[in-house]
């Protein structure tokens, strides 16, 4: 893994940077015209929210049935993406529903599924953080419970109101578009596997770290 | 590894990744032409059906979103690298001092 | 000893305890009502409640009486250091979560008790028209919300923070639980109530019921264990 970071570390930056090229080629869509190219970052970004959050709580999972470090380090790493991403993707949707749909929020069925979902990992890291010694554990049952709760936040919200455009915007994509989405997918997923290997990698060191000085005092 | 490849090799990655914006930045720059729209797909008004002064200029806001998805790539990264460099400092000191016990 | 006997050993505990003093239902019942009353305030304008507001505020009252009640119970629980007692005994850790579930479901029945007729009155709203439906629905609700609940709370016991931790981590999850008491009890309230959409909003909240109850018990002994 520690061989393949540089190399995927220039090809992630490679796509990044082609990018803009293709999303500034690819058609416009007919009624949002160039606010629609939004769309190629925003829509990547949510789906690098919910990996992160599917990691977090199979890690978690994991971490509690097996009791194994590595596992926890996973679900946090899960869980910071989540929020990163899932930040990206909250600030860049109102900024494109200003445009196309008049306002900055709606209480329809996609947002706020992200948003509560979001406001789990937080949650979850603001536990790890400020919940004191032996929060992993207790970090990890929040994971599992927030990814559990999808299917609910979900179908409670859909059945109370919807507005989002319909699910079948991704096949009716025009040729043109659809390359570029699917190339902008790619790039986001690749940048995710590069922060999972940096950040696992991190937590591992932490953990070295720690048990060395433990070591020091004996 | 040592401090001067490292050293490289994260210029070289900052390189790369701030082509980014620089990419993002001058190509949204250029705005074609509109193309002439179709009747509306779903609830959506057709842009320029719309009365000029409830139309906002697109740019400003496409410019925005793709910045923040830049800086919060950026930002996540750099806060990796920084705590991964505290971290190996911190190997670094607990090696220094293992031996004189 | 049996599960069930577990469950009846704890709950009689924490009973017997809670009736000595009546703290922690007391002083929560009055939160609940303070609670209505503050929303009172802000949603009667000129002496007319807004529109559809009793369900939303029934909730919600709930939903922070239970909170309440949820940190309270664990802090006596840590205050007196039972709680490393509890786990230490050689019992199955499920069967305490059960026993401090139902605990707090008691709880918070005797606050609905109060709340209901409360919101019913300050907000002309027309609870009793379909009684069974609504206790179903609160049933329902208070019991997913207490189930998620009492495993954060039980959680967060021996953490720092646990305070402000505990209503943090609790609102995302019982966001559903929430959604579907909200829309099911103002199904019933409309003025031309619709039982059927009730049920479907019931229906949710069972399943939400199971799931997390089922949830709860698996990861409560691998959560709770150092």
């Amino acid at each position: 893994m520690q061989r393949l970071f540089l190399p995927l570390t220039i090809v992630v930056a490679a796509m990044f940077a082609y990018a803009p090229l293709m999303i500034a080629n690819a058609p416009f869509e007919s009624t949002m015209l160039l606010v629609q190219k939004i769309f190629y970052f925003h829509v990547p970004s949510w789906f690098v929210m919910f990996s992160g959050a599917f990691l977090c709580a199979g890690a978690s999972a994991v971490y509690l049935a097996k009791g194994s470090r590595d596992a926890d380090h996973y679900a946090v790493t899960g869980a910071e993406l989540a929020v990163v991403f899932g930040l990206m993707g909250l600030i860049t949707g109102p900024l494109w529903a200003r445009k196309a749909w008049g306002v900055w929020w709606e209480w329809d069925v996609k947002l706020t599924l992200a948003l509560i979902v979001w406001l789990t990992f937080v949650a979850y890291l603001l536990l790890r953080r400020y919940g004191g010694p032996g929060s992993e554990k207790l970090a990890a049952g929040v994971g599992i419970f927030g990814a559990a709760n999808i299917p609910f936040v979900y179908y409670s919200v859909n059945w109370w109101r919807t507005m989002h455009p319909k699910t079948t915007v991704v096949p009716t994509l025009g040729p043109g578009m659809r390359g570029a989405f699917w190339f902008c997918v790619l790039a986001f997923m690749l940048l995710m596997v590069l922060i999972v290997a940096a950040r696992v990698r991190l937590e591992r060191q932490r953990a070295l770290v720690d048990e060395l000085f433990l070591e020091l005092e004996d | 590894m040592t401090r001067v490849r490292s050293a490289w090799r994260v210029l070289l990655v900052w390189l790369l990744i701030a082509a980014g914006p620089a990419w993002s930045l001058t190509v949204s720059a250029q705005q074609p032409p509109p193309r002439p729209t179709k009747p509306a797909q779903d609830e959506f008004v057709p842009i320029d059906q719309l009365p000029p002064g409830e139309q906002l200029p697109a740019a400003p806001l496409l410019i925005a979103a793709y910045s923040v998805a830049w800086l919060a790539v950026a930002g996540y990264l750099f806060s990796i690298w920084r705590r991964l460099d505290r971290v190996d400092r911190d190997i670094a000191e607990a090696g220094r001092r293992l031996p004189r016990i | 000893m049996s599960f069930l006997r577990v469950v009846w050993l704890v709950m009689r505990k924490d009973l017997i305890v809670e009736l000595r003093s009546r703290e922690i239902l007391y002083t929560t019942l009055f939160f609940a009502v303070s609670c209505v009353l503050v929303f009172a305030f802000g949603f009667v304008r000129e002496g007319q409640p807004m529109e559809d507001v009793g369900a939303g505020i029934l909730w919600i009252a709930v939903a922070f009486s239970g909170t309440l009640a949820l940190g309270r119970a664990f802090e006596r629980e840590r205050q007196s250091e039972t709680m490393r007692a509890l786990l230490m005994a050689p019992v199955d850790r499920p069967a305490l979560y059960v026993a401090k579930l139902i605990g707090v479901m008691a709880l918070m029945a005797a606050v609905e008790v109060i709340v209901v007729p409360l919101v019913a009155l300050l907000f002309q709203a027309p609870l009793f028209r379909h009684l069974p439906m609504l206790l179903a629905l609160l049933l329902a609700g208070t019991v997913g919300f207490t189930a998620v609940g009492t495993m954060f709370g039980a959680m967060l016991a021996r953490a720092r923070s646990r305070d402000v931790l505990l209503p943090v981590l609790l609102y995302p999850i019982t966001v559903p639980v929430i959604i579907a008491g909200v829309r099911g009890t103002s199904a019933l309230l409309q003025a031309d109530p619709d039982p059927a959409v009730a049920r479907a909003w019931l229906s949710l909240l069972l399943s939400f019921d199971v799931v997390f109850i089922t949830l709860a018990l698996w990861t409560f002994e691998p959560v709770m264990t150092d």
